[in-house]
């Protein structure tokens, strides 16, 4: 059954350590900066490093958010590491017209053909981006930057705030790699309805 | 100014610990609710909160501690959740006892075994008859609000009691969302310093937590009993007052386009607000479905229950909880609270959402669609565990 209401509801899929509870956090903390409402929260458990972890955040423009209980139907899903993709189902529960965007160096026909995802993709390279900005292989704010080509959910200026809050004398180089992933991400053009669920 | 803030709500809830100028922090920190007590520690440590911070070595340790700095005057917070608040249970009785005004979050969890540090309300369960004021909220605002409250309650000289704030482990200390932070001029005007009137001193000697033979034990549990039953005045007025001054006001009970229903819902804490979005569908559907709450666990606000329910047929419970060879605990006292009722509805329960499990809109409808079948059927049964995999 359907609830309805105009919301964005964003799932991360990462691996503990990489940073997917932040982003998910810096986004919903840049909605409600903008005036929106927004919640952001860990899928809950004792997380491990290195073990597939995903984050939630919901944003809705007008309306506040009475929902407690984890995402299931997406409108889109981050992927922060390819390595996942064969791990788990990063496409389950998609909404209809929803995308994934992948943090990935292949293209979108080969990403579709090794993993069999029948939906809408968008690829990045964030790990090359992240290396290049910030030294690091931590694409969790470059990710950010490919979302926001995505949807609108949030204002490129109300990240910087939260990023500058959390990685201060380094939130310049992560607000670098985001705009850079902005600028990057590839979005595949809807080939007809077979891409839609 | 108070200022709209997107934060965690176990980070406000500390930040509520800051506002009220809290003197002494003895906590051990467990899941879900470490992240209170560690910001309360780095906020400490920072000098942005002039506290004496206790780390203990065990939850029994930190309820101990907190009966000494209450004892002493100082104004006392701590928090804990399912196994912490097991391993604090006996001490948790002396601090109503002895009536200190301790504060204590409880980031609701699950209790062993199989292990699960995922919420549900056993914990709650576990220490409803410790004598402490119970408090549940839904959502940030309500936990920092209330947290503020809470102090100002406990501390009242007509009450001298301790208060848990009960916010659901994960779906609720670990949310980022928005909520108004009191800025701190708002709050020393609202919450006047604590004042306790017999604190230990070493020039003025007081026994305080005596053993108690036959002959007075049972005056003591009256006493205490009286003590708490005429604190939800007290209660009251604190929510008026937080109301008037901030514009949000809280009650013992709370409703959700109950009026004009024959059949209710009901609920503690944060699923309360999915809830509300079954109800607001059903209602579209033309169903007459109302929701209501019971915020103020103890004392049992048995009057506003009554009161609620006067129209309703049928009450059907989500209880987060089992008390295992009864049912739902919830479900048991609100039977308990409406026999006295010339016009009994018909009280449906059910046990959900245990060990961190998702309670969805979706749900909510089922739940509500069995109890209704169940009512209609002229059934007695007890309860039914919802959404059992086979």
């Amino acid at each position: 059954m359907e609830y309805p209401g105009k919301m964005i509801e964003i799932r991360w899929h990462g691996r503990g350590g990489q940073g997917a509870v932040t982003s998910a956090e810096i986004m919903a903390e840049s909605a409600i900066s903008e005036g929106k409402y927004a919640q952001a929260f860990p899928s809950f458990g004792p997380e491990r490093r290195g073990a597939p972890v995903q984050a939630f955040v919901r944003i809705s423009a007008d309306q506040p958010i009475r929902m407690r209980f984890s995402i299931t139907d997406p409108d889109v899903v981050v992927v922060l590491d390819p390595g996942l993709l064969g791990a788990v189902n990063v496409a389950a529960g998609l909404k209809p017209g929803g995308i994934i965007v992948i943090n990935t160096v292949k293209t979108v026909a080969q990403i579709r053909q090794e993993y069999n995802l029948n939906v809408r993709l968008a690829t990045v390279t964030a790990t090359k981006i992240a290396l290049e900005q910030l030294g690091v292989p931590i694409t969790n704010t470059t990710m950010i930057g490919a979302v926001l080509k995505i949807t609108e959910a949030v204002k490129m200026e109300s990240l910087i705030e939260p990023i500058t809050k959390r990685f201060g004398r380094l939130a310049e180089k992560n607000i670098s790699a985001l705009k850079r992933a902005y600028a990057e991400t590839i979005i595949e053009e809807l080939a007809g309805d077979k891409l839609r669920r | 100014m108070a200022k709209r803030t997107g934060i965690e709500v176990s980070i406000a809830v500390s930040e509520a610990v800051k506002l009220a100028n809290t003197d002494v922090i003895a906590a051990y920190p467990i899941t879900p609710q470490t992240h209170i007590v560690e910001h309360l520690a780095e906020l400490v440590a920072q000098g942005e909160l002039n506290a004496e911070y206790i780390p203990v070595e065990s939850e029994h340790s930190a309820m101990s501690a907190c009966l000494g700095s209450s004892a002493a005057g100082a104004r006392t917070f701590t928090a804990t959740a399912g196994q912490g608040l097991e391993l604090m249970h006996e001490v948790v009785y002396v601090a109503s006892s002895m009536r200190l005004p301790i504060v204590m979050a409880v980031a609701n969890r699950a209790l062993s075994g199989p292990l699960s540090v995922w919420g549900d309300h056993s914990d709650v369960m576990s220490v409803r008859d410790t004598g402490w004021i119970q408090i549940f909220v839904e959502n940030g605002q309500e936990a920092v609000d209330n947290t503020i409250c809470a102090f100002r309650m406990a501390e009242d000289s007509r009450v001298l009691l301790p208060v848990m704030v009960h916010l659901d482990g994960f779906h609720l200390s670990h949310m980022v969302e928005p909520i108004m932070m009191p800025d701190q001029k708002e709050v020393d005007e609202f919450l006047p310093p604590f004042n306790y009137p017999l604190p230990l001193d070493p020039s003025k000697p007081v026994t305080m937590g005596a053993f108690a033979p036959p002959i007075v034990f049972t005056e003591a549990k009256w006493a205490q009993e009286m003590n708490l039953e005429q604190s939800k005045d007290v209660i009251l007025e604190v929510w008026k007052k937080f109301g008037d001054k901030f514009g949000r006001y809280y009650n013992p009970v709370e409703c959700y386009r109950c009026d004009d229903c024959e059949t209710l819902i009901m609920t503690m804490g944060s699923f309360s607000e999915t809830a509300m979005m079954a109800i607001d569908k059903l209602r579209e559907e033309g169903k007459k479905i109302g929701l209501f709450r019971i915020r103020l666990w103890r004392p049992f606000p048995f009057e506003e229950v009554r009161e609620t329910v006067k129209n309703a047929k049928a009450i059907i419970v989500l209880d987060r909880a089992i008390s295992l060879g009864m049912g739902g605990p919830v479900a048991s006292e609100l039977r308990n609270a409406l026999y006295p009722l010339e016009k009994r509805p018909k009280i449906m329960g059910f046990v959900g959402g245990l060990g961190g499990r998702d309670i969805t809109p979706t749900d909510f409808e089922k739940i509500i669609k069995r109890g209704l079948e169940i009512a209609a059927a002229g059934s007695n049964r007890e309860f039914e565990i919802y959404g059992v995999r086979e």
